[in-house]
């Protein structure tokens, strides 16, 4: 079974994007979905060494939630400050955010959501993979969106990646 | 088509557009590269997904109802922060030196300022050892 499906949630998720694309739900393309997501995990095995360390599956739905929420009172907020704040008073800063996630995937997932939600970019990661660098568009208190974002969403992810 | 869905539909559409709207203004508006890159990434997810999610009603209340709005989205929250990681990552390798960039408190400069020589050794690690080379 485990040689069959090296990767559960990627032939998962693969089954399920299968089924969007297709628009409609056949018994054949249910089987087509199956037999590609079998097959893809299969043929990709060597660039997956091992799989995503996914502790928690079910905090993942609170955590997407979370993140679309935040991503909807980002873009009020940044469209307030686009059309409303005098370019005097933008205060853009970088910070530092020390990372406690270790694994690939959760810093790309932490990455992902920073760049999506409240004015903030993820420019880049140092060299060791034990920070990143990311760009606020108006951060007066540096140091609060860096807590921000260690208390909202890696503390989150440390709970859902192993 | 009911009236209330008409309704919902153009609000959506609208609110999208202006988003859309205000992503493009932040372009011109915002003073340099690095905050002009918060105003199209973030407006236009919303932008967009306004347009996507009054798609969706749409054809729903037709009576035919589409996924394909679903993977747009997905897709588009997949590509947008890499976008914007290679945007900033080009503006940092053109404009900019480590001087002007906090510390990462590591020991270890900023991942696009190491030098081409050094080795490329990012000390990630994960749960589960590596299998692949035993079998």
């Amino acid at each position: 079974m485990r040689r069959l499906f090296p990767h559960p949630f990627l032939t998962l998720t693969l089954i399920i994007t299968w089924l969007l694309l297709v628009n409609g739900f056949k018994i054949g393309s249910l089987v087509m979905a199956v037999i590609l997501g079998t097959v893809i995990p299969l043929l990709t095995a060597a660039y997956w060494p091992d799989r995503p360390p996914l502790r928690n599956p079910r905090a993942v739905i609170g955590y997407v939630l979370l993140v679309i929420w935040d991503i909807l009172m980002a873009n009020i907020a940044v469209a307030k400050i686009v059309v409303f704040m005098p370019k005097a008073q933008l205060r853009p800063a970088w910070i530092t955010v020390p990372l406690e996630l270790t694994s690939p995937e959760a810093i790309t997932v932490l990455a992902g959501t920073i760049t999506l939600t409240p004015g903030t970019v993820t420019a880049d990661m140092s060299a060791c993979g034990r920070a990143l660098l990311v760009h606020c568009l108006h951060a007066p208190d540096p140091d609060a969106v860096r807590d921000d974002i260690k208390a909202r969403y890696e503390s989150r992810l440390l709970r859902i990646f192993a | 088509m009911p009236l209330i869905a008409e309704i919902a539909i153009s609000v959506l559409l609208v609110v999208a557009g202006l988003f859309g709207l205000v992503g493009s203004y932040g372009l011109l508006r915002l003073p340099d590269a690095m905050t002009r890159l918060h105003a199209p990434t973030k407006a236009t997810t919303v932008g967009v997904g306004g347009v996507l999610l009054a798609s969706m009603l749409y054809f729903a209340v037709n009576g035919s109802v589409s996924w394909h709005e679903l993977l747009i989205a997905l897709f588009l929250f997949l590509t947008a922060p890499i976008t914007a990681n290679l945007v900033a990552k080009a503006h940092m390798h053109r404009e900019m030196s480590q001087g002007e960039l906090p510390d990462s408190d590591t020991g270890r400069v900023w991942a696009t300022f190491e030098r081409p020589g050094a080795p490329i050794a990012p000390v990630l690690t994960s749960a589960a050892p590596v299998e692949s080379a035993k079998s």
